[in-house]
């Protein structure tokens, strides 16, 4: 009964060990962690607009399609709910990727616009946006590529043999959806002095 | 079907940890050079005066804050954005204390007319995207512009030490890497206990040879700097221990937990062995963290 007992516990801890369970797990972890940053730094994105669109409408009454966009842009960002299972639902991360690209893409529009603006750009209030701007864009690509990697590892790691079986009969983790490359809209609005 | 599996997983486990000695960091594309102390100046912008006063500069900064603040120049970027290469040099050196994340880096491109200030995520809360921004266009900008390399480089990097001191505090050592390495020690050892239960049921012969063979031999394994006489000493414990572990279990009941605390013991050990890895001479980065955090110029 005893040594039932322990080749049992032994069978167990080599399973565990080398079966990827807990690879598996920590790998999972992995990705909602790489997920946080990748929505603190949307979230950091959002809270920035309101400030450049009042500075910037105080220079460029005449830009109201553009500014509006970008509010509307924003507030649709704001409706998405941001659920636990949204990352293993494919539909519900191509919308949420929709919204942040139209965002982005009416920041730049935005961006342009204001080239005609010589007073709005020499503003020191709006060039401190601009870097604060630029730097959110720049996490939010370095948070996406992270959050990539982590999937890519999880998902080859849930699928990969001894894994795959022990995924099936104990932990039925999904696989994760990364982000995809859209074309232009997601790029980085491109500013220039 | 169990001498097998363990084969195989000790070969990965050897396999790894050769790897891990082997191959300490890949090169990528548009290679990130190597480090090679506080100032790497690849595209000669510096004056050898400067550069020694930006070394002991930044030397003693990272003695009383443990910031680290690195200048890298390249001649060009070969296309690639500056923000992209920025975030591949942060990756590959770790500027930076591991836990704290408070590195910098400083990086110029000559041909290219671009910087970038690189700012760890420790950071981020005195040296903004905003600050490191104003830092670049007003007090960098304008030296380079007039081609003073120097009196940018040294006005860009008291400004940035201006801005991040106080924020951490040095401390006597570095724990570097010890948390890993000891993490996987203790699943090592926990799957050798259980094995050495297993071949003691069976056996007690069998019981105390594993042990007297096992742990020596996964001290040896997990620390590599461990000494003759240490290794004796140790089979001498797994001995005892393989001895000792079956009769525990087999008298003691279901009492099961109390059981692995002599295991606990061991594991304090083995600990003195490894120092500081720093192979750049004198200068490593300490596993800094960076999130894209920081600001970009030209000149």
């Amino acid at each position: 009964m005893k040594k039932c007992f322990y080749i049992l516990l032994t069978v167990l801890i080599m399973f565990t060990s080398s079966c990827g369970y807990n690879t598996m797990q920590a790998n999972e972890e992995a990705v909602k962690a790489a997920w946080g940053d990748v929505e603190a730094s949307y979230q950091r994105r959002s809270d920035l607009i309101p400030n450049l669109v009042e500075v910037v409408k105080a220079y460029a009454k005449h830009e109201k399609e553009t500014l509006t966009a970008v509010t509307e842009a924003r507030a649709k960002v704001g409706t998405i709910q941001m659920s636990k299972g949204m990352l293993e639902d494919p539909k519900a991360f191509t919308q949420f990727q929709a919204a942040q690209g139209a965002l982005s893409s009416a920041l730049s529009r935005l961006m342009v616009v204001v080239e005609k603006y010589p007073d709005l750009k020499a503003n020191q209030n709006f060039q401190d946006l601009q870097h604060q701007l630029e730097g959110t864009e720049n996490r939010i690509n370095v948070a996406r590529v992270r959050y990539n990697k982590s999937v890519e590892t999880f998902n080859t790691s849930i699928r990969i043999f001894p894994n795959s079986l022990t995924n099936n009969m104990l932990l039925h983790l999904k696989l994760k959806e990364p982000f995809k490359a859209e074309a232009g809209a997601e790029k980085a609005p491109q500013v220039k002095f | 079907m169990l001498p097998l599996s363990c084969i195989v997983y000790l070969v990965s486990c050897i396999l790894y940890l050769a790897s891990c000695i082997l191959f300490p960091v890949q090169a990528h594309a548009l290679d990130v050079p190597k480090v090679q102390g506080y100032v790497n100046d690849y595209a000669d912008m510096i004056s050898p005066s400067a550069k020694a006063q930006l070394e002991s500069e930044l030397k003693n900064f990272e003695q009383t804050d443990s910031t680290q603040i690195v200048i890298l120049t390249i001649p060009s970027l070969k296309g690639e954005a500056i923000e992209d290469f920025g975030i591949k040099v942060a990756e590959s050196w770790k500027v930076g204390q591991k836990g704290k994340d408070n590195g910098i880096i400083f990086i110029a491109a000559k041909q290219d007319r671009k910087m970038r200030v690189e700012v760890g995520r420790g950071l981020e809360g005195s040296l903004t995207d905003l600050m490191t921004g104003r830092i670049i266009d007003l007090v960098v900008k304008p030296r380079f512009k007039r081609g003073d390399f120097d009196g940018g480089f040294i006005a860009g990097v008291t400004a940035l030490i201006d801005a991040s001191r106080g924020e951490f505090k040095a401390e006597g050592d570095r724990r570097v890497k010890r948390r890993d390495t000891s993490s996987r020690f203790m699943t090592f050892l926990i799957f050798g206990a259980f094995v050495i239960l297993f071949l003691g049921s069976i056996s007690r012969i069998l019981g105390g040879a594993a042990g007297a063979i096992g742990l020596p031999a996964m001290v040896y394994m997990a620390f590599a700097s461990v000494g003759p006489v240490m290794l004796i000493i140790l089979a001498a414990g797994g001995l005892i221990m393989g001895l000792l572990l079956p009769i525990l279990f087999s008298s003691g009941g279901h009492h099961r937990g109390g059981g692995f605390l002599p295991g606990g013991g061991y594991y304090g050990t083995g600990g003195g062995g490894f120092g500081g890895g720093s192979d750049f001479g004198g200068f490593s980065g300490g596993g800094g963290g960076f999130g894209g955090g920081g600001a970009s110029g030209d000149w």
